[in-house]
């Protein structure tokens, strides 16, 4: 169990500061910026404690604010992912969520792939909202949205699959 | 009593997702409105350390390019030196150093850099201690990069041409015509001037300068030059789009500009309004 949380603790400080030093500065395209550092948030432990877990994602968006003077953007789009998870997980993993029985890392492809796609862009269309915070620039919203989703999940996608724990 | 504090357990974790979100909007509007988002802020002595450090790494990898353009700054400078000792002071502004106002510069360097949000920001690593202080202007060796908006003691925050929310006066170089300058938040090196009137006579590639209008910049720092220009709908005023001098994806080193006549020109204003 302490594993567990120096594991969960070492892995939002890499998150950060892979997110804030190197993928910040991507630019792919001149405005594509993938957001990985929510994996802390997708392979969170389905059992933990729920106002912890909100409590906790508040925090990771808000270091990441923090670092790039985005006011609350990062913060108010984890905390609604962070909350809508719960139900996201029961709509793709069904029963064996309901019975707590399941690994992310054990779960079929396509399920995981669902998983991430439908909290990346949720998390997307949050963060932009808030970001362009202009509803004259919706199409501009969408726009970012769509393909920095697109280009987040590949990233996510991949992350996951070269950082897999084989213990499980 | 019992039912309401049922209620309140009941719904602890959704309550507590309002209350988090609600202080996220906060900042978040207050980040959008200009002079207000204080709080979150990457001045601090953590954050600014950090990318302090990471500088000093990353800072290897420019010295060339760097060099360069001190070389070329050098010589344009060594130019109009020599102009001035023949004691023809010429009162064309030239360009930017050619100032008839007492300004002091102030050099820092980029900390972080960001051109692709909406609103973006530069962090430089002069604060207070080194007499910063907000609604200094900042400029490179090739123009203006933005106006400080937050200090602290070590590092200060630059809002960015780059910002929905920046505002900077600036006109046409062969004229006195003036607009302001903002940005549509599409591309880095391209920023939009508008309320030209359309008495002015335009040409694509004329010179946008500042114009001296305030105490933030001195008059004459160059801008971009005009890309291309229409009327608006109203077919009173020019929406002209201007291409930046600088090239906002690599900044490098800065100057803060220090108005010494700032103090002065603010309390005669003031002076005026409470009369």
């Amino acid at each position: 169990m302490n594993n567990n949380i120096l594991l969960y603790i070492g892995r939002f400080i890499i998150l950060v500061f892979v997110q804030v030093f190197i993928l910040n500065h991507v630019n792919f395209l001149g405005y594509l910026n993938p957001y990985i550092y929510i994996i802390f948030i997708l392979l969170a432990p389905i059992t933990i404690h729920k106002s912890l877990f909100l409590f906790l994602s508040f925090v990771l968006g808000l270091t990441i604010d923090i670092f790039g003077d985005s006011g609350g953007i990062h913060a108010a789009a984890c905390l609604v992912i962070a909350y809508l998870r719960p139900i996201v997980l029961r709509s793709v993993f069904g029963l064996s969520y309901e019975f707590q029985t399941m690994k992310l890392n054990n779960a079929r492809f396509g399920e995981r792939l669902a998983y991430v796609i439908l909290l990346v862009f949720t998390h997307h269309i949050v963060l932009f909202s808030l970001e362009i915070f202009n509803l004259s620039h919706i199409l501009l919203i969408g726009k970012k949205t769509l393909f920095t989703s697109l280009f987040s999940i590949v990233v996510v996608m991949l992350i996951l699959v070269l950082f897999r724990r084989k213990d499980s | 009593m019992q039912q309401i504090i049922n209620f309140l357990i009941r719904n602890k974790n959704f309550l507590l997702f309002l209350f988090l979100l609600l202080l996220s909007l906060l900042f978040t509007i207050q980040s959008h409105s200009y002079h207000k988002s204080k709080f979150i802020s990457s001045t601090n002595f953590l954050t600014g350390g950090i990318y302090g450090w990471r500088y000093s790494i990353s800072d290897y990898f420019g010295l060339k390019e760097k060099n360069r353009r001190l070389i070329e700054e050098n010589e344009k400078l060594r130019n109009q030196l020599s102009l001035f000792s023949k004691e023809t002071t010429p009162v064309i502004y030239i360009d930017t150093i050619s100032f008839n106002r007492p300004f002091t510069f102030i050099k820092g360097n980029v900390y972080r850099n960001d051109y692709s949000k909406a609103d973006n920001y530069i962090l430089i690593n002069k604060g207070e201690k080194d007499s910063i202080k907000p609604d200094m202007g900042v400029i490179t060796d090739k123009g203006i990069i933005g106006i400080v908006e937050n200090t602290s003691k070590n590092y200060s925050r630059v809002i960015s041409i780059l910002n929905s929310n920046s505002r900077i006066n600036a006109g046409l170089k062969k004229s006195n015509q003036y607009g302001s300058l903002m940005w549509n938040g599409k591309d880095p090196n391209i920023v939009q001037l508008e309320t030209i009137p359309r008495q002015a006579v335009l040409k694509k590639g004329d010179t946008i300068i500042t114009n001296g209008r305030s105490t933030i910049f001195p008059k004459g720092i160059g801008i971009g030059t005009i890309l291309n220009y229409e009327l608006d709908k109203n077919q009173s005023y020019y929406l002209i789009d201007v291409k930046l001098f600088n090239d906002m994806t690599d900044i490098g080193f800065v100057y803060a500009i220090k108005s010494n006549e700032a103090i002065e020109v603010k309390k005669l204003e003031n002076s005026k309004i409470n009369e």
